[in-house]
């Protein structure tokens, strides 16, 4: 193993780590842990981030990455590192229902804008707005590879394709 | 001649099943080659003769880069597969996730036989939660049936696959950096060489593919390296999957053989939507420098056809643009793609994807100079070729083929302060 390569871990692991998170959430980790080699504890941060912050209505904080970064004996800037990199981390509080509207090419061609005008119309925000009374925030993301069903959107883990005004409403109005 | 690859099981109920895999032969190349009927350097050999060459987008001959690990050295390898889809316009390999999983799985034991690694990881973009969970599922058969595991249907080889699901990145589908990722990293490229088959996942070798050409395997094994060759043209063995979206009638994934024209591929997608003139198309994922219509409409479906005429097939993802798309801000969209996307380790990327998003940008919004356009190439070019990986090609080659094939529209943007297209 290279330099390079080695594992960041320049931690001495924590004690007491049954103390941290719920049984179940552990239980979850633990699952995607076993997936690397044992030196590799690190590999299942990327896993452990989204299932704290699915834990936590869908956002990280301070106290949650450190949390991981302990039970992984990471550094705490390396777990940081991780959740600041990749765009499906949220660190601030986001609405019960995360609306990621595609906007690159294919969904433009086929009036993604338009689907975005009528999501700030009808919810009274901006893309990357939470609406008052925390059931939705509406977030741009790139291209989902879903362009054969532009627009698309997704929520939580589904996605929603062909999107018209109509179809919009309904959907959003039919989550609680 | 379509669906005869990786789409092969489409016409089944629920062809994701093992025990619908397996009523069309499903994991019987496996069982010859694990029972000797066929030796690692075989494979590597049919590999090498169906001239397949890599589906995620830089067309590297598949059984070359087997061939670069030997099966003898001593210690851990691994099979990577590259699910990670994110070149705007590709939506193939969410298709054979959730259709054809176990053909994907048996490509990926085969691989792992033929340069003797034990251990596979499936890197599939976080954003597919369905798919993975196909994906996943049919892991699960599979380990069930004996077919993963230790001791393979009691042949004395082991192999074991799991998936890491991405984070929202797109720079994690380069193959290096999707390696940091999966060790638990930032995704940024690493410097090559050493290449993966030297110093992989884990400081390891390791060979790393997209999805459609690990999916292809079991085929090629079957039918022969000679007959996938043959379904194609020169230099451009096979069928091939092609995300075909924008303003067509019916979008989607066909599976065609390589040297389809061009207009036969968008009849099948049924055409140009409300009978628009078919204005321009990127033929291989958004990276891919764009080509106006009418010389499209003359092209064939294959490496050398769209290379002669200055673009690139990539990963096969062709967006098709009618008349009334205004080219300047189809750009714009673009080059903020590639900002957003950089993963800022190198600086002519990091800086220049934004000096390309706001130049094209205020040309877009009536703020254009006259001297933009000359910015905009000077900027490219000082990209291009000065990078780690090649984002920033994929940043500098869409701006270098707008400007040289709509040109007109930028420098009526800037002289007029508005749209030629009306757009
Ligand atoms: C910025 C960037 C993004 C890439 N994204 C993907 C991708 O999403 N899927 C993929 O298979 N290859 C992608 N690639 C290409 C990979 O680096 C690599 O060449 C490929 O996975 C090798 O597999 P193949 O030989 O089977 O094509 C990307 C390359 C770059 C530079
Ligand atoms: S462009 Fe929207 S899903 Fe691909």
């Amino acid at each position: 193993m290279g330099f390079k390569n080695a594992p960041m871990t320049t931690v001495k692991p924590v004690e007491g780590k049954e103390n941290l998170f719920s049984p179940e959430v552990r239980a979850e980790i633990d699952s995607w842990i076993a997936k690397y080699p044992e030196q590799w504890r690190q590999s299942a941060v990327m896993a452990a981030l989204r299932i704290v912050q699915d834990a936590n209505g869908g956002y990280l904080t301070e106290a949650l990455m450190d949390q991981v970064a302990a039970y992984l004996d990471m550094p705490a800037i390396a777990v940081y590192e991780v959740a600041t990199f990749y765009s499906m981390y949220e660190l601030k509080p986001v609405g019960r229902h995360k609306v990621c509207v595609c906007t690159n090419v294919s969904c433009m061609v086929n009036g993604s804008d338009k689907i975005v005008d009528h999501m700030e119309q009808k919810l009274g925000i901006k893309l990357g707005e939470t609406t008052e009374d925390g059931r939705y925030t509406l977030k741009e993301v790139e291209c989902l590879g879903a362009c054969g069903g532009a627009p698309m959107f997704q929520i939580g883990t589904k996605y929603y394709e062909n999107l018209t005004p109509e179809l919009v409403d309904s959907i959003l109005d039919g989550l609680e | 001649m379509a669906n005869e690859v990786c789409l092969r099981n489409n016409d089944l109920e629920r062809p994701w099943l093992l025990e619908q895999y397996q009523s069309r032969g499903g994991y019987e190349q496996l069982k010859r080659i694990l029972a000797g009927e066929i030796t690692p350097a075989q494979v590597i050999d049919e590999v090498k003769a169906a001239n397949l060459r890599g589906r995620g987008g830089a067309g590297f001959p598949t059984g070359m880069k087997w061939s670069f690990i030997s099966r003898e050295a001593p210690g851990q390898k691994y099979v990577v597969c590259n699910s990670d889809e994110g070149e705007p316009g590709t939506f193939k390999d969410r298709d054979i996730l959730r259709y054809n999983p176990h053909q994907l799985i048996e490509g990926m034991i085969i691989a792992g036989y033929a340069i003797g690694a034990t251990r596979g990881y499936n890197y599939i973009r976080g954003e597919f939660w369905e798919p993975y969970m196909r994906f996943q599922g049919a892991i699960d058969e599979a380990r069930e049936a004996g077919l993963l595991g230790e001791n393979i249907l009691g042949s004395g080889f082991d192999f074991d696959l799991h998936v890491h699901l991405g984070g929202g990145a797109y720079v994690c589908g380069e193959e290096t950096a999707l390696l940091e990722s999966i060790e638990g990293k930032k995704g940024q490229p690493r410097f090559k060489p050493p290449f993966p088959a030297h110093f992989g996942l884990y400081g390891r070798p390791t060979i790393i593919n997209n999805t459609e050409s690990l999916c292809s395997i079991p085929v090629i094994i079957e039918k022969g390296g000679k007959w996938f060759s043959e379904i194609g043209v020169a230099n451009s063995g096979g069928s091939k999957l092609f995300s075909i979206s924008g303003n067509i009638n019916k979008p989607g994934v066909y599976e065609i053989p390589m040297g389809t024209p061009f207009a036969e591929l968008l009849e099948m997608a049924g055409g140009m939507r409300d009978g628009r003139k078919c204005k321009a198309v990127i033929p291989g994922g958004s990276s891919s420098p764009v080509i106006p219509g009418e010389q499209m409409l003359d092209l064939t479906m294959d490496y050398d056809s769209i290379q002669g005429a200055g673009s690139m097939l990539g990963s096969g993802a062709v967006i098709v643009m009618d008349d009334t798309n205004c080219m300047v801000r189809v750009l714009e969209r673009m080059s903020y793609f590639y900002y957003e996307e950089s993963c800022g380790q190198c600086t002519p990327c990091r800086e220049g994807t934004g000096w390309l998003y706001r130049v094209v940008s205020r040309i877009e919004n009536g703020q254009g100079r006259p001297e933009d356009l000359e910015l905009l190439e000077d900027v490219t070019r000082k990209i291009a070729g000065r990078t780690i990986c090649a984002l920033g090609d994929a940043a500098a080659m869409p701006v270098q083929g707008m400007l040289k094939h709509f040109r007109d529209e930028f420098e009526y943007h800037i002289e007029h302060k508005r749209c030629k297209v009306g757009a």
